[in-house]
């Protein structure tokens, strides 16, 4: 972290609003606008899939359509009209690429403008990071294939999964989050096109962090990958998310469903940075974020999600736990980041289930412009889980006074064994703080940049290094002139 | 759908008032319209409603509520401050027998049945079923008025006792603390013997003027089964005090809701609470802190002990209103489990819409420290006084925000009384 100095975030400050804006002239083979049982069909049929999975993906449909909208969020927006939204977009390529350099210029250029370059990263040896390109709804590149298998770790898009692993994905698949879940896990098993799918075999470590990226990018679709981690007896893995996408008017739906499984003695650390277009300045445009993550956890496994969020007009998402296995862990660290009409209601849901069961919740919000940023979390604590602990911690910060910093916290114990503690705070930058850098000669945009990062270190220290640095950039163009 | 309009016009003839009679009080015309509206277009609530969450009212709706008066020997044993003045309701109608003669110079009482036609009312209607039905079927009602820069000296209590079975008493206290006035009103709420199913459903009105301090201690000492659903709904003017301490002692199914708004700049509010309970107690506590303007501190301490199949829940709210800046808002809920099938939810929740402002909040749930009690133990006290000492030491906190002496030592009878408890 200590290669990038002030000049450079200074100079990478400059002038930036959104700089994932552009979009990518590549032509695309779409589906017609609506959603009906034909347009699943088709969907299904692109995809190549299996009679089950069709077969899944119509009951799901059959059940969404019965599921009314929740509307329990503290967030204000148009609700979406699913018949104009165009459910499956893929940039039209006529065959599978065998190798990198078959990889359309156009392609490349893009994922260089979004830092991806993999060509670098196939010249770097030791740490190294496997990446999956998820481009508006299917994937589209995967790097270290060939070096994961080796090791026996399956890391492909969703849909080669469902071809060449099906008993994997037939096992998991759902398991975590059933269909009925909610409104948009239910949309998403419907219509979802494509997204990464991860397993990693007994007792092996994943020897580099296995990253997906996403990006929508053509106008009037929607987004609905489908993640899947499976972490099988005494594995570990680390895997990383990243969303962008192209400035537009309208607002684009997102809608994934992420499925973490953590078998006995198995580790996930999944962390995200979304940075999807959040909307110009007035508000409009942007992103509809409604996301429903959730892990669940075997036998002294431990799932860690971190995130990073700061970009989309709405987010609606609660990656949660499922603590099952005795001595099991659920970890959340997250920090989330408001400016201009921007709205946030994200938290995280920790179920104890199992005996010795432990769970921490470290959420830091940043409220700046009109924005609303809330954070809802659930510690439920059953009636067997002895002796679970639960640390819950949920700090907010105003920028100025037309923001908006809530909490919502649910803490149900039916255990006497059980222990809890939840604190939450709601303060501003302290004027004694800022007065205290300007004695010292730092600039007050400089001195707010350095007490937010020292307010989120405790979330970003969490994050993989690469990651780590990044984030650091994107909170400091998130809140650019938000300092009143 | 149809199903659900169907349970919808269903609960018109709920039995909760199907066999009362409308309320003769002269209540605001239109506040009677809404809330005869209100129940017969609005569901009981459920579990699904967000309000409702962990507290199940659909029994209310199965059991045929009446109210009539009753008469008692002595009421000796629910005087909680022999010193002070008393109003004395028996199923909401007034007992003139066990009243005090007379009261202070200061204050102002009016029966509501025997006032003027009443103000409309500051409660909100819409939607709250049972705010409704204590407006539509209003037994009885007081109204005390404290003068301008009068400091009451005596307190003056309110004591209602439920007689009888399947008794409803819909009750409203309307308090009006004048300019600079300072006073200390006691709510007491009791049953009398085993009386099965008697439901209280009371409101009040609290009006705390400019440069006020008010004190209200409210006591609950109620039977196992029966259900309390009370509201206090207050409305705070500049430079004024107001508290509230609410120690639930008994009770089958209780739910306090408490509303502050405050209207005028540097006000202070404190809610507190202590909840006790045992076999299959429900304990509800609501409460709602309204910033709406700038230079206010609140404080809220919630405390309670759960033990055997007892429920307890806690949802605090607080809202800081745009422009209520330097607002210094502290809450704190704290819980210790004494057993396994003992359950808590809580759910402290902050809406902050300005910058300048100190908000916090903080929720724990527990159990007594072994290793504690082990010390004491080793100190040669039995373990049953061990476990005393330290629920002693975690609720005494809140206890002590009672700061009147003789109420506060009635509290203690009552510990002693219902859980051997000697503080």
């Amino acid at each position: 972290m200590s290669a990038y100095t002030e000049e450079e975030l200074a100079k990478d400050l400059e002038g930036q609003e959104y700089k994932f804006g552009f979009t990518t002239d590549i032509k695309s083979d779409q589906a017609p606008k609506g959603l009906n049982e034909d347009i699943i069909r088709f969907i299904s049929a692109k995809k190549e899939e299996p009679e089950w999975m069709l077969q899944n993906r119509l009951e799901a449909f059959a059940i969404w359509k019965e599921m009314k909208e929740p509307d329990w969020a503290h967030v204000k927006y148009e609700k979406p009209n699913f018949q104009d939204i165009i459910y499956y977009s893929a940039p039209n390529q006529t065959k599978k690429y065998e190798s990198w350099d078959d990889v359309d210029p156009e392609m490349k250029e893009t994922m260089k403008k979004l830092g991806i370059s993999m060509e670098e990263q196939k010249r770097l040896t030791g740490t190294n990071v496997a990446v999956d390109f998820v481009m508006d709804s299917v994937s589209v590149a995967t790097s270290f294939k060939s070096k994961l298998k080796e090791l026996g770790i399956i890391f492909c898009s969703f849909s080669e999964a469902v071809q060449d692993h099906p008993e994997l994905v037939r096992e998991h698949m759902g398991t975590v989050v059933p269909t009925k879940d909610n409104f948009y896990a239910a949309l998403n098993s419907a219509v979802f096109t494509d997204g990464s799918f991860c397993y990693i075999p007994k007792g092996v470590r994943c020897p580099m962090e296995l990253s997906t990226y996403f990006r929508i990018n053509e106008g009037g679709t929607g987004q609905f990958e489908r993640t899947l981690v499976v972490a099988d007896e005494g594995s570990y893995v680390s895997y990383l998310e990243g969303c962008t996408a192209p400035q537009r008017d309208e607002n684009q739906l997102h809608a994934a469903v992420v499925e973490l499984v953590a078998k006995d003695n198995a580790e996930i650390k999944y962390s995200t940075v979304q940075n999807w277009y959040p909307g110009d300045k007035n508000g409009l445009g942007g992103i509809f974020n409604f996301v429903t993550k959730r892990g669940i956890c075997g036998y002294r496994s431990k799932i860690s999600w971190t995130q990073v969020e700061t970009g989309s007009a709405v987010t609606w998402k609660y990656p949660s736990c499922i603590l099952k296995g005795d001595y099991s862990v659920g970890e959340f660290y997250s920090v989330a980041v408001t400016n201009n009409y921007q709205q946030a209601d994200t938290g995280t849901k920790m179920i104890h289930l199992g005996k010795n069961t432990k769970s921490t919740i470290i959420s830091k919000g940043i409220s700046a412009g009109e924005s609303h940023n809330s954070y809802r979390g659930l510690v439920q604590i059953n009636k067997n889980a002895h002796n679970a602990r639960n640390f819950s911690q949920c700090d907010s910060l105003l920028m100025n006074d037309t923001c908006g910093a809530h909490t919502f916290p649910y803490i149900e114990c039916k255990n006497s064994s059980a222990k809890i503690e939840h604190e939450a705070t709601t303060s501003k930058i302290g004027e004694d703080q800022i007065f205290y850098c300007l004695q010292r000669g730092i600039s007050e945009e400089k001195a707010i940049g350095l007490i937010v990062n020292g307010y989120c270190k405790e979330v970003l220290n969490q994050l993989p290094m690469e990651f780590a640095v990044e984030a650091q950039k994107l909170l400091s163009i998130s809140l650019e002139g938000s300092v009143g | 759908m149809a199903v659900i309009e169907q349970k919808k016009t269903g609960l018109n003839s709920s039995t909760i008032w199907n066999q009362l009679s409308e309320t003769e009080l002269r209540i605001d015309s239109q506040d009677k319209e809404m809330a005869l509206r209100v129940l017969n277009n609005t569901p009981m609530p459920t579990t699904r409603t967000e309000a409702w969450k962990y507290t199940r009212v659909s029994k209310l709706g199965k059991i045929e509520f009446s109210n009539q008066g009753a008469q008692l020997t002595s009421i000796d044993k629910y005087i909680i401050d022999e010193s002070g003045t008393r109003l004395v309701f028996i199923n909401g109608h007034l007992s003139e027998e066990f009243s005090s003669e007379e009261f202070q110079d200061e204050l102002n009482i009016t029966l509501l049945s025997q006032g003027e036609e009443l103000a409309p009312s500051i409660l909100n209607l819409d939607d709250e079923i049972f705010h409704s039905l204590n407006t539509a079927f209003l037994t009885d009602g007081v109204q005390i008025e404290i003068a301008d820069n009068a400091n009451v000296e005596r307190t003056i209590q309110i004591i209602h006792i439920l007689k009888g079975e399947s008794v409803i008493s819909n009750f409203k206290t309307i308090i009006k603390a004048g300019k600079s006035s300072q006073a200390n009103i006691i709510q007491g709420f009791f049953a009398e013997g085993e009386g099965k199913s008697n439901f209280c459903n009371s409101t009040s009105e609290i009006f705390v003027g400019e440069n006020a301090a008010l004190t209200v201690d409210k006591v609950q000492y109620e039977n196992e089964s029966t259900f309390h659903i009370s509201t206090e709904q207050v409305q705070q003017e500049k430079n004024s005090v107001f508290t509230i301490n609410t120690s639930t002692l008994n009770g089958g199914l209780v739910r306090n809701n408490i509303n502050i708004d405050v209207n005028g700049e540097n006000c202070v509010s404190h809610m507190n609470g202590v909840y006790l309970l045992k076999n299959k107690q429900h304990v509800d506590n609501h409460t709602v802190m309204n910033h709406k303007v700038a230079h206010c501190d609140s404080h809220e301490l919630y405390k309670g002990v759960i033990d055997d199949k007892a429920t307890a829940v806690f949802n605090g709210k607080v809202y800081v209103r745009p422009d209520a800046q330097k607002i210094n808002a502290f809450q704190s809920n704290g819980n210790v489990l004494l057993s396994d099938d003992a359950s808590v939810y809580s759910k402290p929740e902050l809406e902050i819409y300005a910058d300048d402002v100190k908000c916090s909040h903080g929720s724990t749930t527990g159990q007594l420290d072994e290793e504690a009690i082990f010390y004491l133990q080793a100190r040669g006290l039995s373990k049953k006084s061990a476990h005393k000492l330290m629920v002693s030491a975690f609720i005494g906190e809140a206890l002590d925000m009672t700061k009147n002496e003789n109420a506060r030592a009635f509290i203690d009878n009552l510990l002693l009384e219902r859980f051997g408890w000697d503080f």
